[in-house]
């Protein structure tokens, strides 16, 4: 047991670290701070991502040959550790490459690869993951949208929604029906999507929170060539599964702000002395340590060759769960005042306000609280699976 | 980095669990349970004085094995999960890492190869009444060699050969230590709600005792070995705890009501994710308190104190849903479910509550971040 940097792995740290230094702006030493506008986030992430790749910084575990570094698991934990100690604008591409592009190259034609690899890693070309649909989120392989077979061509029609990124993407990994006449995880097929090309149509959604971050999108007839198709034609189920493996493997940053911004503010504030309040930071201290730690114990694994499990589904239940805590507490330490979400009046740029409003949707993104522990209890600990009434009728016959 | 045991320390660990699951049965932990008279189960605690555990961690020069806090950490799990009916955590964790901390030479010559071969066993006295213990609120006082007063309740108090004591010295505290077969002790037993370990009240009527470390460092060395003995007690607490989920999990796959298994309602998985979820930010954070102790790092107090406060309340809330789990069974003497839930509340106080280490850990915090 050894949480230091071996000598080989302090060398990459210091790397890592002056290649950042060169390039970026250190984060302030508490996270509160402003956002920036959506579309100057753009650009900075995009020009980020292109300085990255050219430096084989972009997707460190990734064979050299698809412009990854080949490196380790440990030095992509290093090099997350020290990015985030920086101004690093990463949000545009965390979908894309952290699920929709491993995807492309687990079940892509070579074709397909030199298409979209090298765009999506240079910061060219950004993905979204279109699943969800209005009637099937949780149970996503519910879904309607169809696609039929033409010449050359799948047409497709039909809604997605809760899209992220959808309105600043270029392409998505898209998931459809195109058997509704055998079981449900049966007829479904996987394609990649232009979401410039003729039918595609994205509407923003003003969210709970008051942003837009997320969108419905129309499908009216759009054609995708088969040539863009993922895996054969009834295993989208099997393709989902991978992206789905590799959204757990996407090592986040923090949501937002924990238990160090709190205490900071609680300081500054004057309550860091209130009791019940040094109490409760005991625990979001311990449960987001405990995380990062777990995280630690998952790349060890990782770095042994041994897969993890859905045990990293435990990550997202602490850090969406805390998130909603840290921020309701320091509304209510602000008292009658915490109500103020104007950045200029609120304290803390109002981080605490925004994030607190945001919280619900981070507690149901990529799989809700109740689905994550219906993972944990299923696929960890083996307790017998929900009642599924509709797992082996035809689709059509629901 | 590398956040895990190594082939070895596992080794060891699955040596350590195949012996307590043949010879630490709860069958054994109940002979305890069962019998007033009885502190501690004989065989298996002279079994563990056979193969060297109690010197695992105590240098060969001094008679133990000279392996590391790593090793201790590893065979601690592996008692708390076999509820071990012994006093290790007392002679160990506390009495010989206090004697190693800051004895004397000649202390450690005396002293710590007797631990090792278990012909002395160690315990520490420092609760007095209710609350947490405070150097301020010592009665127990040292003086001129000898000492006086009572403390209770005192965890193996009356099979222990010696007692480690915080007491009132002069205008502070120190720690000192005692033979406890002397005329000027005096020993009772005390009831608990974990009888499969003993507790005592001992009275000092003018004991010769002898100043373990300096006069006047008492309430900062007893912090040190509380640290210290914390990163142990939640190994012994991960154990334990993984033990509740598993017996819960077992259940719930095989009771039936409403024509299917218990576990098929999420009523019943989601607890049980819950306490997955408990006790996994518990293991890390008890990981990471066995580098800081094996290390002697500088985030020893943090990483001690969050390992303590994540172990008390994944093994707390382990233990209690583990018996609603079981239903009217898990309420019954006969299945073992209360072990573990006396087990659980004796750790989490043992060595200070929750609470108090939960404001200790925001100190250590408030500390580093003033540097
Ligand atoms: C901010 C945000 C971003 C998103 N981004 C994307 C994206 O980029 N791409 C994409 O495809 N999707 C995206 N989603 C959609 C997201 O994956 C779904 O919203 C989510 O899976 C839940 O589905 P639902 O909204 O249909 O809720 P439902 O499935 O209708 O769930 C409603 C409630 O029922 C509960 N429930 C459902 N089934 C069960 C069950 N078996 N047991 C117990 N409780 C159950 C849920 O936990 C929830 O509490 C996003 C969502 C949000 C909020």
């Amino acid at each position: 047991m050894d949480f230091n940097d071996t000598p080989e792995e302090a060398e990459f740290r210091a790397e890592a670290s002056a290649f950042l230094g060169q390039h970026l702006k250190p984060k302030a030493a508490s996270a509160i701070r402003g956002r920036e506008p959506r579309n100057k986030m753009l650009e900075r992430a995009k020009e980020w991502q292109k300085v990255k790749a050219e430096n084989r910084f972009a997707q460190i575990t990734w064979p050299e040959a698809i412009g990854g570094r080949g490196g380790t698991a440990m030095q992509q934990v290093i090099w997350n550790q020290e990015e985030s100690k920086f101004d690093a604008p990463t949000g545009p591409f965390a979908i894309g490459l952290g699920m929709c592009v491993p995807t492309v190259i687990a079940f892509g034609s070579d074709e397909n690869k030199q298409r979209y690899v090298q765009k999506a890693l240079h910061g060219e070309e950004i993905w979204c993951q279109l699943f969800s649909e209005p009637s099937a989120g949780s149970d996503v392989a519910g879904l309607k949208t169809k696609a039929v077979r033409d010449g050359d061509d799948w047409v497709i029609n039909g809604q997605k929604v809760w899209t992220s990124g959808a309105h600043y993407s270029d392409y998505g990994i898209l998931l459809v029906r195109t058997d509704p006449d055998v079981p449900k995880h049966k007829g479904l097929t996987m394609f990649i999507v232009d979401m410039k090309a003729p039918g595609v149509e994205v509407r923003p959604i003003h969210q709970a929170s008051g942003g837009s971050e997320f969108n419905e999108v129309y499908f009216t007839d759009v054609r995708i060539p088969d040539t863009d198709r993922l895996g054969d034609p009834g295993q989208g189920w099997k393709v989902a599964l991978v992206t789905l493996m590799n959204e757990r493997l996407a090592v986040g940053g923090s949501p937002g702000p924990d238990w160090q911004e709190i205490m900071d503010y609680a300081r500054d504030a004057g309550t860091l002395s209130n009791q019940a309040f040094r109490q409760k930071l005991a625990d979001w201290y311990v449960a987001s340590q405990g995380y990062n730690l777990t995280k630690f114990r998952t790349q060890t694994a990782l770095s042994r060759g041994e897969t993890p499990g859905p045990e990293n589904s435990i990550g997202k239940i602490i850090t969406a769960n805390h998130l909603q805590d840290i921020c309701n507490s320091a509304v209510e330490m602000q008292d009658h005042y915490g109500l103020i979400i104007d950045k200029d009046k609120a304290p803390a740029d109002a981080i605490f306000q925004e994030s607190l409003m945001w919280a619900p949707g981070l507690r149901i993104a990529g799989g809700t609280d109740e689905i994550l522990k219906n993972i944990i209890a299923e696929r960890v600990l083996g307790l017998p699976a929900d009642v599924r009434v509709d797992k082996d009728k035809a689709f059509s016959e629901l | 980095m590398n956040f895990d045991f190594s082939d070895e320390q596992k080794f060891l660990r699955d040596e350590a669990r195949k012996f307590l699951t043949a010879k630490c049965t709860t069958a054994e932990v109940r002979e305890v349970l069962d019998d007033d008279a009885k502190s501690h189960h004989e065989d298996v605690w002279k079994q563990v004085v056979e193969m060297g555990w109690l010197g695992t961690a105590i240098p060969e020069e001094h008679g133990g094995l000279g392996l590391g806090m790593l090793e201790l950490c590893v065979i601690a799990e592996e008692l708390g999960r076999a509820l071990a009916p012994i006093p290790f955590a007392s002679s160990v964790y506390f009495f010989a890492e206090a004697v190693k901390l800051a004895g004397s030479d000649a202390q450690k010559s005396e002293l710590l190869p007797r631990i090792a071969d278990g012909s002395a066993i160690g315990c520490i006295a420092a609760s007095e009444g209710p609350g947490p213990v405070e150097a301020g609120k010592l009665k127990t006082e040292f003086k001129d060699g000898t000492l006086t007063g009572t403390k209770i309740p005192v965890t193996d108090g009356d099979v222990a050969t010696h007692a480690v004591v915080l007491a009132k010295d002069g205008s502070g505290s120190s720690l000192v230590v005692v033979a406890l077969d002397q005329d000027g002790v005096t020993r009772s037993s005390v009831e608990t709600i974990e009888p499969t370990r003993s507790h005592a009240e001992i009275t000092f009527n003018g004991a010769s005792a002898e100043r373990l470390g300096g006069q006047g460092d008492g309430e900062a060395l007893y912090a040190e070995i509380l640290n210290r003995a914390a990163v142990l007690l939640a190994f012994e607490q991960v154990g334990g705890a993984s033990v509740c989920l598993d017996m819960a999990t077992d259940y719930a796959k095989e009771r039936q009501a409403f024509g299917r298994p218990i576990g098929g309602n999420q009523a019943i998985k989601h607890k049980l994710a819950e306490m997955y979820v408990k006790n996994e930010v518990a293991r890390s954070n008890s990981y990471y308190g066995a580098w800081a102790l094996s290390t002697d790092a500088g985030e020893l107090p943090e990483a001690a104190a969050a390992a303590r406060v994540a172990a008390s309340e994944a093994y707390w809330f382990a233990s209690k849903e583990n018996i609603q789990t079981h239903g009217g069974m898990g309420f019954t003497w006969e299945v073992d479910c209360h072990l573990f839930y006396r087990r659980a509340k004796l750790l989490a106080v043992q060595a200070g509550a929750p609470s108090v280490w939960k404001e200790k850990l925001v100190r250590a915090l408030e500390t580093r971040n003033a540097a």
